[in-house]
């Protein structure tokens, strides 16, 4: 493992709100390319890199829209960078045809969405969980992608570094699924020493010119990177393409292909999952919870338990790909599972998918603007534990 | 001529991608050919070029060229060569792309470009139509002319894209036509010389698309078609004032060429002086 860049490190504890964080993490772990286009409330992320990178030896761009956004980090991971871009509901859904096209030339990229209230422009400054389906389906065809959930500003600067060593890990868009909350949210955040930042590298290969093929793989399915200008002479395309990357129109070459991107990610789930659980070993009702809203799940689960109810806490970190065996396993043993989030209802389906009936699945929406009245989340604990 | 281009072929084509996709009598070779003779009188280093494009038949040149070729999706090239020219400033890149791509769902990026000036090369295949999905009406169209979507005449002005990328702010600016083959070569090396954003649109016969609907169908009267429809900047400056005034011909040539700061060195500069 490589190490960060002391030069790129602000070690130290700081106040820092979870936008300024997350731009920390990027910095922390080497990112030296974004292009971004302004949006409330995620415009802190990419003013603070715009000032910083200068110093550090990168590049900022303000793009001219966020379809230009996305497609520039792309390019710019082909040309040798270490990109991200950011954006918040509306900017996620114009990156939606170029997440595709990540996902498809399996660039290595991170893309941030503060998430606020939608549909639509929705409520530009105020808080929404309701692009949780959208990063995972959000472009057409099938693909996976990985996605992160921080609950603090100190996540958003861990988590931020953890997407860039997925992104480089699995060679695919790791997006970190901020909201308006954690993002305008001012805490302590501890930014360690540079040599205690382990950092992935790129998959770069060692084959001379002549012998790569962009996307040939061995066991663990994921093909090693050549930047352009490297003398391979390689060609890479958003058709349907065999290992040299040339475009193969048929079902065969696509039935490969698809399911290689699929399950490169799927194969790994165990792996690539962080969650944090609490109180599940005897619970009966455990309350599933991902970004800010666990901290209001947190106050609630607190309260039940000191009325002797037994109620455990699963907090998902990484929300895609789906904890699926774990939630399964889990769903034999507990009675019910309470699942607040700020949208009317989208992970929740996940958890009753795994679940399948074996326990029950309680949803508790809330659509935005603020987050949830734990006295609600106390009150769904008690009628799921009697 | 002739060994000259089996030399040129036998250099830069990726054999295993033969034979193309395009249709008899297309001009789209024609651009590759040109772009060949190019980088080759330029001796640029092939392994420092990179071609980019979006989607369409022109942008399915960068997968015929023994260089590295991203492929990108449709509108989205310029954008995409951005990226990678920012990130690794040494590299020669280059655009191909198409009327749709560049200036319908594209256009955005395009006018950006212009206005950026990082120092890429566009090249511009203007077929007067969406070629790769059969022929529907584009933002170059010419009025009245006939398209699967535009089945009684289009309604619509088209763009000038030069004049376009020059209002955009690029500071090398060319149009030739496949009639036009030194000319063209001489444009295309012009604009892989100029540091900044430099733009080519080559006006090329789609007998399949465009052509089968306007009776251009057989690629010489298309040709003819071009050689009657244009004229080059020298000669229109040789008419007297009225006939200029009156000329309603695709003006053809170097149409602008200044010199102004390049972005990446613009950048580079910029952190220099911190
Ligand atoms: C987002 C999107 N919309 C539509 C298409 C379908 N499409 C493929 S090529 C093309 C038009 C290409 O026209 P042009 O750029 O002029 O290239 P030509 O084929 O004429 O060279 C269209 C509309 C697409 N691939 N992606
Ligand atoms: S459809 Fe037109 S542009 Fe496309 S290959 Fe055929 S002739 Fe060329
Ligand atoms: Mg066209």
């Amino acid at each position: 493992m490589a190490r960060a860049d002391p030069g790129h490190v602000l070690t130290g504890s700081h106040y820092l709100d979870g936008d300024h964080a997350c731009t920390e993490g990027a910095l922390s772990a080497g990112c030296n390319f974004i292009a971004g286009y302004p949006i409330t409330p995620s415009t802190e992320v990419v003013e603070r890199f715009a000032r910083r990178i200068p110093t550090v030896g990168g590049t900022f761009i303000q793009m001219e829209d966020e379809i230009a956004s996305i497609t520039a980090i792309l390019g710019a991971a082909w040309g040798g960078a270490k990109v991200m871009t950011v954006t918040s509901g509306p900017g996620f859904s114009l990156m939606m045809e170029n997440i595709g096209l990540g996902a498809m030339l399996e660039t290595p990229c991170v893309i941030v969405n503060v998430q606020r209230g939608g549909p639509s422009t929705g409520l530009p400054t105020m808080v929404g969980q309701a692009d949780i389906m959208q990063a995972r389906w959000g472009s057409h065809g099938d693909y996976e992608i990985i996605a992160l959930a921080p609950q603090s500003p100190q996540e958003a600067y861990t988590l931020t570094i953890e997407a860039f060593n997925l992104a480089e890990k699995y060679r695919t868009p790791v997006m970190v699924m901020l909201d308006e909350c954690i993002g305008h949210m001012t805490e302590k955040v501890v930014i360690p020493e540079a040599d205690s930042i382990e950092l992935t590298e790129r998959r770069k290969t060692d084959k001379p010119p002549g012998e790569y093929l962009p996307f040939a793989v061995g066991e663990d399915m994921i093909p090693d990177m050549a930047h352009a200008g490297e003398g391979h002479r390689y060609h890479i395309t958003s058709l349907t393409h065999d290992e040299q990357g040339y475009p193969v129109m048929s079902a065969e070459v696509q039935d490969k292909l698809v399911r290689r991107l699929c399950d490169k990610i799927r194969n790994n789930t165990d792996e690539i999952v962080m969650l944090e659980e609490d109180g599940l070993d005897d619970a009966d009702v455990v309350v599933l919870s991902y970004g800010i809203t666990s901290r209001v799940a947190r106050a609630a689960v607190d309260d039940a338990r000191e009325k002797g109810l037994k109620v455990g806490r699963l907090r998902l970190l990484t929300v895609w790909p789906f904890p699926e065996r774990y939630i399964r396993e889990l769903a034999e043993r507990v009675k019910a599972f309470v699942v607040p989030e700020i949208n009317y209802g989208q992970l929740v389906l996940e958890v009753e998918r795994c679940a399948a009936g074996r326990a029950q699945t309680i949803l508790l929406p809330h659509m935005g603007g603020d987050v949830h009245d734990p006295a609600v989340i106390l009150q769904a604990i008690e009628e799921a534990a009697s | 001529m002739f060994n000259k281009a089996e030399k040129i072929r036998e250099k830069y084509i990726r054999e295993e991608m033969w034979p193309s996709i395009f249709c008899t009598g297309c001009g789209i070779g024609n651009v590759l050919s040109y772009t060949m003779r190019a980088l080759d009188e330029l001796k640029l280093d092939i392994d420092r070029c990179v071609f980019c494009s979006g989607i369409g038949c022109s942008s399915r040149l960068p997968g015929y060229i023994e260089a590295d070729g991203l492929h990108t999706t449709h509108g989205r090239a310029i954008a995409f060569a951005t990226g990678v020219k920012l990130a690794a400033p040494d590299l020669n890149v280059v655009v191909f792309t198409g009327d749709g791509d560049l200036a319908g769902i594209g256009g955005n990026h395009f006018i950006h470009a212009a206005r950026r000036n990082a120092d890429l090369t566009v090249i511009c295949v203007n077929n007067f139509n969406y070629g790769m999905t059969g022929g529907q009406v584009s933002p170059t169209t010419p009025v009245a002319a006939v398209a699967t979507t535009a089945p009684y005449g289009n309604l619509e002005e088209p763009f000038d894209l030069c004049r376009l990328a020059i209002g955009a702010g690029a500071p090398y600016v060319a149009r030739w036509t496949v009639g036009y083959p030194y000319e063209t070569i001489e444009a295309i090396k012009n604009a892989l010389a100029k540091p900044g954003f430099a733009f080519v649109e080559l006006l090329m016969p789609c007998p399949t698309g465009y052509g089968k609907e306007n009776e251009q169908r057989e690629p010489a009267v298309a040709w003819q078609w071009y050689k009657e429809n244009t004229i080059t900047r020298g000669d229109l400056g040789r008419l007297d004032p009225e006939q200029r005034a009156a000329n309603r011909k695709i003006v053809v040539g170097t149409l602008w060429d200044v010199q102004k700061p390049e972005y990446t060195a613009r950048w580079a500069e910029f952190v220099q002086s911190l």
